[in-house]
């Protein structure tokens, strides 16, 4: 059921004119509505490539394992670094994994 | 960009909006963002504009990240010898020889572009580049896409994103531009441009995933679900001429998510093995190659395993190191980070079971297999101002990420050798006026119409073809008699197009990939069709004709007839460029 908006972190990223998780979305997938959150169009199109995930700045949309492939409930959570990430993994029996690593050199102008 | 525009009461309403330059590039992916930076870099002064159906920073199929570069030609190795392996992976051929070479040759600097740019390629201690395979690099890539977004911006390119192509613009037989819609501002654009590159990606969802259950699972594929063909459609629409639209990539993948599989075959030496432990590689594929058998067998051979009751079938993983599991699901991080979440809901850790594998669903991608448009030494396509790189572009397999990117060189050289001098004619403004109300119609029937959803006639399309031309399900066998019914269907599913409604600009994007899809379907049953013998098993099987027959060891080509609106098929012939034995890397 990808991917959950939190509405109680969710903004929608006020005074921007697109919010992140929109401008991640390759499949024009979210927008906001009217109630100034983040909303998918349709959960079944939503290739779960977690662009949102990464780019969303108040931490407020995970991606989840349709249930028809995966069991409830495990969590992988992305924490975007200056030129690194972070991925915290949580299975389903509670077993927690980071993984950290760089993705972005730096750039020498 | 604004929130999505309310739907126009009438097409009157809807706003046109005319775009002049002197390239347009369908596409803000791989190839076209090195399109973009190649213009700068040739002729500043040329205007380029990039039509983008997403936002560039993530989309296509590169979105999620990439984990490798498949192809970088290591010390020591020639452009020859990448193209003798080339050739080999897909079973001796036939393949357009002199666009690998081509390719080849602009490939390492390609590479070396995104390592300048910020993307961090593996190395050892000693500074050398970390190879996984004979071909292929390891890359942290999760930021691969922002990244050449970014250089295509900063080259100057004018970027429309959320803009749809839908047809080319044509002045008689010339492409002079591409027609489209705002799939969030609701407009229609016109793009009139002396040169197009075509590079929208290829096609995915013309079959159904064994995956595709009704509710949240839809779009559980490996390709981008986004790239649904519209850059084929748009030009087999104007009679281009097609290339090998029959070799069909089918890939073997993990399990219940398509998520990459040469990631651990390959990357991590995980023998393949069935339900009872055997490798099936060594045991059953010893004479083609074993682990180094063309790279169709490797994909069909868990499928036939399953076909003998001889599955599950695996990656063994098990009694890896730790460091590098952990290494592994790095990679996975940096190319589908959601299937470490997915083994994570499975309570799985691959160093004690062994990780599932299985076929893709069928996807037509140039930059992988070698169907796409028949294109020349400069990448235009038979139609006139056309160019195409990347997935578009056939006769050139196993491009992947690299290969992607230097064609989008090649392409953009061509285009501005083609535009000096050229003067363009005003857009007809028939042709713009009746597309638009094409494009427009299925917003515009009103709440009363009784007609269809996109996703009804997706999802018909995709069952029609999974079990008549040759899906998962069918374990990729197709016969003569299926492919009739096929194109029998897909010629009623075409006329029906006339009921397809949309609620909204979203839903509108949805109808046109639909009758993209139509078109790209029917196209590549023609191209089966034609094909009466088995060369590549899985990525073609005909189950009436099994065995290679050398008969057709050519090219397979179509093309539109505008006059009838049949698709004709005919071949050319393979010329070997580069001397050895073809079956061989």
């Amino acid at each position: 059921m990808p991917p959950i908006v939190d509405p109680k972190k969710c903004n929608g990223c006020a005074g921007r004119e697109e919010s992140f998780c929109e401008e991640a979305c390759p499949g024009d997938l979210m927008y906001v509505g009217q109630d100034g959150k983040s909303h998918c169009h349709a959960a079944r199109d939503c290739w779960d490539c977690m662009s949102c995930v990464k780019m969303c700045p108040r931490n407020a949309i995970e991606t989840r394992m349709p249930y028809q492939l995966g069991y409830h409930k495990a969590r992988l959570v992305p924490l975007m670094g200056k030129n690194s990430i972070t991925w915290k993994c949580t299975d389903i029996n509670g077993q927690t994994v980071t993984y950290k690593y760089r993705n972005r050199l730096d750039v020498k102008d | 960009m604004p929130r999505m525009a309310p739907n126009p009461p009438s097409l009157d309403a809807v706003e046109t909006v005319r775009v002049d330059c002197d390239v347009l590039i369908i596409g803000g992916g791989n190839a076209g963002c090195f399109s973009a930076v190649e213009a700068a870099k040739l002729d500043p002064s040329l205007k380029v504009v990039i039509m983008e159906k997403a936002h560039i920073m993530r989309s296509g199929a590169c979105s999620a990240g990439m984990d490798a570069i498949n192809t970088y030609i290591p010390e020591g190795k020639t452009p020859e010898d990448l193209v003798r392996w080339c050739r080999s992976q897909v079973g001796g051929g036939p393949i357009r020889e002199d666009l690998a070479l081509s390719n080849a040759r602009e490939l390492n600097e390609s590479v070396d572009d995104l390592e300048r740019w910020g993307l961090p390629i593996l190395r050892d201690d000693k500074g050398n580049i970390r190879y996984r395979g004979a071909w292929d690099i390891s890359i942290h890539g999760e930021q691969l896409k922002p990244i050449m977004a970014e250089k295509a911006i900063e080259a100057g390119a004018e970027v429309h994103n959320r803009v749809a192509c839908t047809q080319l613009l044509m002045d008689g037989n010339r492409c002079i531009g591409a027609l489209g819609f705002g799939v969030r501002d609701g407009k229609f654009y016109v793009f009139r441009a002396k040169a197009t590159i075509n590079a929208t990606g290829g096609a995915a969802g013309l079959y159904k995933s064994y995956t595709a259950d009704a509710t949240d699972s839809h779009h559980q594929i490996w390709m981008c679900p986004y790239c649904v063909g519209t850059g084929y459609a748009v030009g087999i629409r104007q009679g281009a001429e097609m290339t090998s639209m029959e070799q069909r990539w089918v890939a073997t993948r993990t399990k219940d998510f398509c998520g990459p599989v040469d990631t651990i075959s390959v990357g991590y030496k995980a023998p393949i093995i069935n339900a009872k432990g055997e490798r099936i590689m060594q045991s059953r594929y010893a004479h083609l190659g074993a682990d180094k058998a063309p790279r169709y067998i490797r994909a069909n051979a868990p499928m036939e395993e399953w076909l003998a009751g001889r599955g599950p079938t695996y990656c063994d993983t098990r009694g890896m190191a730790p460091e590098l599991a952990q290494q592994m699901m790095t990679d996975y991080l940096n190319e589908r980070p959601s299937f470490v979440l997915f083994l994570a809901s499975r309570g799985q850790d691959p160093v004690k079971e062994p990780i599932e594998i299985y076929g893709s669903d069928p996807y037509i991608v140039g930059g992988h297999t070698q169907s796409g448009f028949w294109v020349d030494m400069e990448r235009m396509t038979t139609i006139p101002g056309l160019f195409a790189a990347g997935e578009t572009a056939g006769g050139n397999p196993n491009k992947f990420v690299g290969g992607c990117a230097a064609e989008g060189k090649l392409a953009l050289r061509g285009a501005a050798a083609y535009i000096a001098g050229l003067e363009l004619p005003e857009p007809d403004a028939a042709q713009v006026e009746a597309e638009k109300a094409r494009v427009f119609a299925p917003l515009l029937r009103g709440e009363a119409f009784d007609g269809l959803r996109a996703l009804e006639m997706e999802e018909r399309l995709q069952r029609l073809m999974d079990e008549y031309a040759g899906g998962t399900s069918q374990f990729y066998r197709t016969n003569e008699e299926r492919l009739d019914y096929a194109l029998k269907h897909l010629a009623m599913l075409r006329s029906q197009v006339q009921y397809l409604k949309a609620g909204d600009l979203h839903d509108l994007m949805a109808v046109h990939e639909v009758i993209d899809r139509i078109d790209v379907a029917e196209v590549l049953c023609h191209h089966l069709r034609f094909r009466k013998e088995t060369r590549w098993q899985g990525w073609q099987t005909r189950s009436d004709y099994p065995e290679v027959d050398p008969a057709y060891d050519c090219h397979v080509e179509s093309r539109k007839n505008l006059a009838t609106g049949e698709i004709e098929t005919f071949t050319r012939p393979y010329e070997q460029l580069v001397p050895g034995d073809r079956y061989k890397p």
